[in-house]
């Protein structure tokens, strides 16, 4: 298959940072093209533009892993942006890899990895410009496979008419599971056609293959079954767990990027999953049970990624990374051995905790202070309670002022907006909040120019967690919330100039709402907003909630549901959820009593499993897996030059 | 320890001009894409750059005047402070090992003279271009040449960071010369016509996309596909003859 670079390249000096589109970076694989019968291609999209989509951790890991394959190629692809999008319509240009520039629509396999529902319009442009025809139950053999995995694929049902395939999980193993049964079946003369693949991938139960279900509905509009349409088709299909991180220690070469993206560091993941149970965090839950990696297997990674990349800065990943059974000596020991070097370390999400701050010192102490983020996510006590996120005021203000006695100026706290239960009063304690952080850290500093940024999301219920039955709260009450506490805020003019307040209002929340828990009828809706021009949903410049509301108040016509039904609807317990066939692992019952727990003051915490005994969410028992931490008591020695290197070059 | 104290940096102790290339797809390649890629090359290759003193230190590097994003170039140049003396060769080699095809270490020579500033911006300095434009018949393009270079002076719009300003793309050009290509052009056009020309440096430079917009404004020309430009040469201009000398000599 021969690039059709020459095509593209006329356009690019007509389009913004054509860049983005040339491929190129350092570590990029190009492999030939192979034999027909025996090589398995895949196309990797991320289904954002290329600033955002090349960091992300989950495509580089899968692209690295099955490039490593013999036989096997892995090329990425990513959205075009609209200019580019308008000039390939006019001129005949398919959706390309920045790879080697080959069309997608060649491949076997295309595999878009969905970390949010707002990328949805963007994988139907790409189709379209791919000449890919939008519903599976349209496409023959001769098109791509395509599947969806991220964190989105938990509920793929608003875009099941448009995927293959759906995988749950990690994706390490389960890819090249996936490679071999397509190999096979291309070798043995692809018999049975594209329904008989498909039903071979379906087989196992670890692939989702949408057309294989039928959904009922009941006369009030609710779901009334999922069930399988055809013999050897499992009813209900896992997730993916790898059980050993240090045995898949990826991503080793690192794309690096020419063009200027949202990340420009090496990102390790120090662990995966978290068990700490905060009620509205469906990555906690999807992605259980904890498994580190441990502190010589991040040592090694961080090494051979900055010398493959030349990277100046290391981010150590994780959904909480102070949680590391070894993260003060990881800490200690990478920055012991990075002195000098003028590289930086950071962790990129911080727990209310003082010894994060430790932490963050020990990484830092090579370089400025300038920023600090903590996610306390509730305004008052009793909203915490509710989310199950058990942080006191007292704690906050000890983290902050133990922040700003070491020298940081500047403290983000992030909170939701919207949460279950949640009143007036809770938001406003947010000012509360803020005004005590500025007066502690201006007492531990001795100085007034310090500052507190206050970053506020509107809260959307997520599937596979214990807020999937809550009603999310409307776009005027969020946005009307939001500016009760703007004023809140100002109202105290010796504080709000020290205090910064970032939102969003509330309408993006709703549509992101309707994509994370519809069902198959919500693909209409899917469908109609991208051909009245739904692109890059993601992005406020481009987001239009009208065009989504009248899209959705077409596409649902005579359903009997509507946008609120999908969004602001508390649901029920006998509810037959759309997602329910999908097995995260997690007991519904579980989930149920959390939700009920949340509802109840007098309810006890969930306490870390890491730390106390199982609270049986579900999740080992049914998916066979464990808890997989340290301390290994290990340390990382310091690092001794490679001979041969520049610096063994004798001076001229 | 006291978070406000400055980082100690080390002195220079040798400087280093780098001659490097863009090429083919990597001309998309924008002059801060550019500066990320040289300083990771620079990591990689472990070439001991001096670093600035303060909290955010920052490798000592000095960027001539680049191309303008979509140009490819065959002479662009910088400069790097070095904190421990390296071999210039070697230095070449590591660093072209270290950096994405298409973004070409061409040669490494220890600094001396004037700066590079000077010797590439500073009045004398002049730039020679070959352009290919695909679809465009020579004698078309040679006609739109002799009718720029009748005007006394041609004026083009450009936008610079402080508003638009005018540029005489007649007055920059020193020559120019017409010819047919000999392959098929990018874009599957038979037809194309090649355009080298030396242009002299000035606040602003005139830039290929100028001198377009120039032969446009004196003839009409309007090339049906984007021509592809690249800089053969830049460096000390010599008015009598045309030729721009090695800047590095």
């Amino acid at each position: 298959m021969d690039s059709l670079f020459a095509a593209l390249e006329p356009l690019l000096p007509r389009v913004r940072k054509p860049v983005q589109y040339v491929g190129g970076e350092l570590n990029a694989v190009v492999k030939p093209w192979g034999e027909d019968a025996t090589t398995v291609r895949w196309a990797l999209m991320y289904p954002d533009a290329y600033e955002v989509g090349l960091p992300n951790q989950g495509l580089q890991i899968l692209y690295e892993v099955l490039n490593e394959q013999a036989d096997t190629l892995a090329e990425r692809t990513y959205a075009v942006w609209p200019d580019l999008e308008a000039l390939m319509r006019e001129h005949g240009v398919p959706q390309l890899t920045v790879d080697a520039h080959r069309p997608v629509r060649a491949f076997d396999l295309l595999g878009v990895s969905f970390a949010t529902e707002l990328g949805y319009t963007n994988l139907l442009t790409a189709l379209d410009l791919a000449g890919i025809p939008l519903r599976a139950v349209d496409r023959d053999e001769t098109h791509p496979v395509v599947v969806a995995g991220g964190h989105a694929a938990f509920n793929p049902e608003p875009v099941a008419e448009f995927v293959d395939a759906a995988v749950l999980g990690d994706g390490e193993q389960i890819v090249t599971a996936i490679t071999t049964v397509v190999r096979d079946w291309k070798r043995s003369g692809r018999p049975g056609g594209r329904t008989e693949l498909l039903a071979r991938l379906a087989a196992g139960g670890g692939v989702y293959v949408p057309q294989f279900y039928d959904v009922s509905y009941l006369p009030d509009g609710r779901l009334g079954a999922v069930t399988p349409n055809r013999p050897g088709v499992p009813a209900r299909v896992h997730k993916h767990t790898v059980a050993d991180l240090d045995a898949w220690p990826y991503p080793a070469k690192p794309l690096v990027p020419l063009a200027e993206t949202v990340h420009e560091r090496f990102s390790v993941e120090i662990f995966r999953g978290c068990t700490r149970g905060c009620r509205f965090c469906q990555a906690g839950m999807i992605t259980r049970p904890v498994r580190e990696r441990s502190i010589t297997t991040v040592g090694a990674m961080v090494q051979t990624g900055l010398e493959a990349s030349g990277f100046a800065e290391v981010g150590l990943l994780s959904l909480s990374s102070a949680d590391h059974s070894e993260i003060g000596e990881m800490a200690t020991d990478l920055a012991d051995r990075y002195q000098g070097s003028n590289t930086s370390l950071s962790l990129p999400s911080t727990r209310v905790d003082a010894f994060n701050v430790t932490l963050a010192n020990e990484l830092s102490r090579n370089g400025r202070r300038s920023g600090l983020t903590f996610a306390p996510e509730g305004g008052s006590e009793r909203i915490r309670k509710v989310i199950n996120k058990m942080v006191t005021e007292e704690d906050l203000i000890r983290t902050v002022t133990t922040a700003y006695a070491a020298g940081w100026r500047q403290v983000k706290l992030y909170f939701m907006c919207g949460l279950p239960t949640e009143t007036d009063e809770d938001v406003l304690q947010i000012a509360a909040l803020a005004r005590e952080v500025i007066r502690a850290g201006r007492q531990a500093s001795g100085r007034r120019d310090i500052r507190c940024t206050v970053s506020i999301g509107g809260f959307v219920p997520k599937p596979h967690t214990p807020f999937q039955w809550a009603g999310q709260l409307d776009h005027e009450q969020t946005d009307a919330r939001l500016q009760l506490l703007r004023e809140e805020i100002r109202a105290d003019r010796d504080h709000a100039k020290a205090i910064g307040l970032r939102y969003h209002d509330g309408k993006p929340g709703i549509i992101e709402g309707l994509l994370s828990r519809g069902d198959r009828r919500v693909a209409a809706v899917v469908r109609a907003a991208w051909e009245d021009g739904a692109r890059f949903d993601g992005w406020s410049e481009h987001f239009r909630y009208d065009r989504w509301a009248a899209a959705a108040q077409r596409a649902l016509a005579g359903t009997g549901v509507d946008l609120d039904w999908y969004t602001t609807r508390e649901r029920t317990h006998d509810e037959v959820l759309p997602w329910d066939h999908l097995d995260a692992g997690l007991d519904k019952q579980w989930l149920w009593e959390s939700w009920q727990d949340a509802l109840d003051p007098d309810a006890p915490d969930i306490q870390d499993c890491r730390w106390n005994p199982c609270y049986f969410c579900g999740v080992c028992p049914s998916l066979g897996s464990s808890i997989d931490i340290g301390p290994t008591g290990r340390r990382l020695l310091p690092l001794t030059p490679v001979p041969g290197s520049l610096d063994g070059f004798a001076p001229s | 320890m006291n978070p406000e104290a400055p980082h100690p940096a080390r002195p220079v102790v040798q400087r280093l001009r780098v001659q490097y290339a863009k090429r083919g797809r990597m001309r998309f390649t924008s002059a801060r894409d550019f500066q990320r890629a040289l300083e990771r090359a620079i990591r990689r290759a472990e070439v001991p750059v001096a670093w600035s003193q303060g909290f955010s230190p920052h490798p000592r590097i000095s960027y001539a005047d680049a191309v303008p994003t979509g140009i490819a170039s065959e002479a662009e140049y910088v400069e790097v402070a070095l904190q421990d003396r390296r071999d210039p060769a070697q230095v070449a080699a590591a660093l072209a090992a270290a950096l994405p095809d298409g973004l070409d270490v061409v040669r490494v020579v220890e600094a001396a003279g004037p700066s590079l500033g000077e010797v590439l911006s500073g009045a004398g300095a002049g730039s020679a271009w070959l352009l290919r434009l695909p679809g465009v018949e020579p004698a078309t393009l040679a006609a739109a040449l002799r009718a720029l270079l009748a005007e006394p002076s041609v004026l083009v719009a450009r936008a610079t960071k402080s508003g638009r300003t005018e540029v005489d793309v007649r007055a920059a050009l020193v020559t120019a010369e017409v010819s047919a290509a000999d392959t098929n052009a990018p874009g599957g056009v038979d037809t194309c016509a090649i355009l080298r020309m030396v242009v002299r440096h000035g606040t602003p430079s005139v830039r290929p996309d100028d001198v377009l917009a120039g032969l446009h404004v004196a003839a009409g020309l309007a090339p049906p596909v984007p021509p592809v430009a690249t800089r053969l040469a830049q460096g000390p201009l010599d008015e009598q003859t045309g030729t721009v000398a090695d800047p590095l000599a």
